[in-house]
């Protein structure tokens, strides 16, 4: 076969897009630095759903939950305790993935649909309960000013941190990818039933990757407070949610860059169509709707399949 | 090796399964005959554990097996293929038959080592009795029917198992594949020292590769024995040829 594991060629660019990434913020102005921090943040935020969506097969239909209440607990932490910041940057994907625990725990129980379903009710209480609880978390006024280091006191230091972290989140997240966690993974999506035939606990390994991309999930939600430096209940709404969703879809949930892309669109989207229309939403719609005909596969999976072969050997493209 | 004892299985209304019995023992090729309908695949579900049976006792190895769940059954040394194509399509070919290696060598939590190089001498080992060393790096979806059916047997080879139980391996297969992958079969029998259970409507093949032969008739099995006796067999002759 002789094929290498790594091979570095293919890293080349990766790294080079790294060190652009690196030299960027003195360049641009401040605006731009922040709406590309928040593509690096909505990015790894796509990226976690879609362990579990595009590789798991799972309908995870209210990720946004589990961003949401990593947020408020790295919020809360810091407005409310006297604790240490690394205690809030370590506590808050724990509690997000402890939530995808339980949540996981009724959700895979059952199939396709009714796990999606589920999950909508069983997210949207979490965001009942933050929208309601006024005196803990501000109800639907959220938590504003929150109290940074001075390490993370202005917007280019943000913007590395949120850069470095990202990039071990991804990286990791490629290294469980193609761990034989994530091939077994991959393989369930297909076919859970000839998994179970063939001596894997399908429910087991389902929860185990929820429990790993609600975690990332929290990740993205620390890394938004550290940019916005607030946090408010629509970070846990349905709605978000479905903007997750469909930013795998439009990136290609079967490649594995694909929902960073689809992030930096629709963050894009969002930002520069936004100045012109409020109805940025219907411009998102008609490219959708483009999508599902021409591009069933998303941008980054019709990229690969154009240019692939190029880049990936036979195996990269078949697995993926 | 395996024994099923009184069976049943109903869905609703219908017995699907209304007392079977079979005997496999070590090293033995065992066939399971019967008309459409006769709960041939119903019985291999309820052996492996997709279905679980309303009474009745299997045993495998000396342990009862007949309520736990198919990945349990799977660790004990059963494993199996399916009537109808039951791969991974998005798979590779090699990563398909790897999947089963991985799960076999216990190690599909594993979460920070590449997959890439592992179970590969195995994988390859597989692929290469069977054939398909050569379309390993096909998507598993693009395959042939024929060579689907044959990756089927390899994913289930994987789990290194002690019995094989083939649901109709040659289902929608042509003669000529048919006795070409019967004799894969056997071959392979006899080179792992498998036991084997399938089931397979073919006649002739069943008759002349098959150490035992049980049939199954209405969800109940009518008789097991050589293939020579269940050839003269009076009630066999009238569920094969109708009642007059």
């Amino acid at each position: 076969m002789g094929r290498t594991i790594l091979n570095w060629k293919s890293f080349l660019p990766l790294l080079a897009i790294f060190l652009i990434l690196l030299i960027l913020p003195p360049l641009l102005p401040r605006f731009y630095t922040y709406i590309i921090a928040l593509m690096f943040v909505t990015g790894l935020l796509a990226m976690s759903l879609n362990i579990v969506v595009g590789h798991g097969g799972l309908f995870q239909f209210h990720h946004a939950a589990f961003y949401g209440a990593s947020a408020y607990t790295f919020a809360l932490i810091l407005t409310k305790t006297s604790l240490p910041l690394w205690i809030g940057f370590i506590a808050a994907p724990i509690v997000a993935a402890v939530i995808g625990l339980v949540i996981g725990l009724f959700c895979v129980r059952l199939t396709r649909l009714y796990f999606g379903m589920l999950q909508i009710s069983l997210g949207s209480l979490i965001w009942a309960i933050v929208f309601r609880w006024y005196h803990f978390t501000g109800g639907d006024d959220g938590i504003h000013g929150i109290p940074m280091p001075p390490f993370l006191s202005s917007l280019t230091s943000s913007y590395y941190f949120i850069l470095i972290v990202m990039a071990i989140c991804l990286a990791v997240i490629y290294l469980i990818f193609k761990s034989p966690f994530g091939t077994t993974l991959l393989a369930i999506r297909d076919n859970p039933q000839r998994c179970e035939a063939v001596g894997i606990n399908v429910r087991r390994h389902q929860l185990a990757a929820i429990v790993i991309a609600t975690f990332f999930a929290g990740m993205a939600g620390v890394l938004f407070v550290v940019l916005e430096r607030s946090v408010f209940p629509d970070l846990l709404f349905w709605v978000l949610s479905l903007e997750i969703f469909i930013m795998c879809l439009l990136g290609g949930w079967f490649t594995f860059l694909g929902p960073f892309l689809g992030a930096a669109i629709m963050v894009s989207l969002r930002t520069f169509v936004g100045i012109y229309t409020e109805y940025w939403t219907l411009i998102l719609g008609i490219i959708l709707i483009l999508l599902i005909f021409f591009l069933p596969e998303g941008v980054m999976g019709f990229l690969l399949e154009k240019f692939g072969s190029q880049v990936a050997g036979p195996r990269e493209r078949g697995i993926e | 090796m395996l024994k099923v004892e009184g069976v049943e299985k109903s869905f609703g209304e219908f017995m699907a399964v209304n007392g079977a019995d079979l005997t496999v023992g070590k090293g033995e090729l065992v066939a399971v005959i019967g008309p459409n309908g006769a709960g041939k695949t119903t019985l291999f579900n309820l052996i492996t554990g997709q279905l679980k049976p309303d009474r009745g006792r299997i045993v495998f190895r000396g342990e009862e097996i007949a309520s736990i769940p198919p990945y349990e059954i799977c660790k004990r040394g059963i494993a199996r293929s399916f009537q109808i194509v039951n791969i991974f399509p998005r798979l590779t070919v090699f990563g398909n038959v790897q999947v089963a290696v991985i799960s076999q060598q216990r190690k599909s939590n594993t979460l920070f080592h590449p997959a890439q190089g592992m179970a590969v001498e195995e994988t390859n080992r597989i692929l290469e009795s069977l054939g398909l060393i050569d379309k390993a790096w096909n998507t598993a979806g693009s395959l042939s029917h024929g060579d689907q059916r044959i990756l089927e047997i390899a994913i289930a080879l994987g789990n290194d198992p002690k019995l094989l139980v083939l649901d109709e391996p040659t289902a929608g297969m042509s003669p000529e594949e048919t006795s070409a992958t019967m004799g894969l079969i056997k071959g392979l029998a006899q080179e792992r020292g498998l036991t084997i259970l399938f089931c397979e409507h073919d006649m002739d093949v069943v008759f002349r590769i098959a150490r035992s032969i049980m049939v199954m008739h209405q969800g109940r099995t009518l008789i097991q024995g050589k293939p020579q006796q269940v050839r003269e067999n009076e009630e066999v002759m009238r569920a094969y040829l109708g009642e007059e």
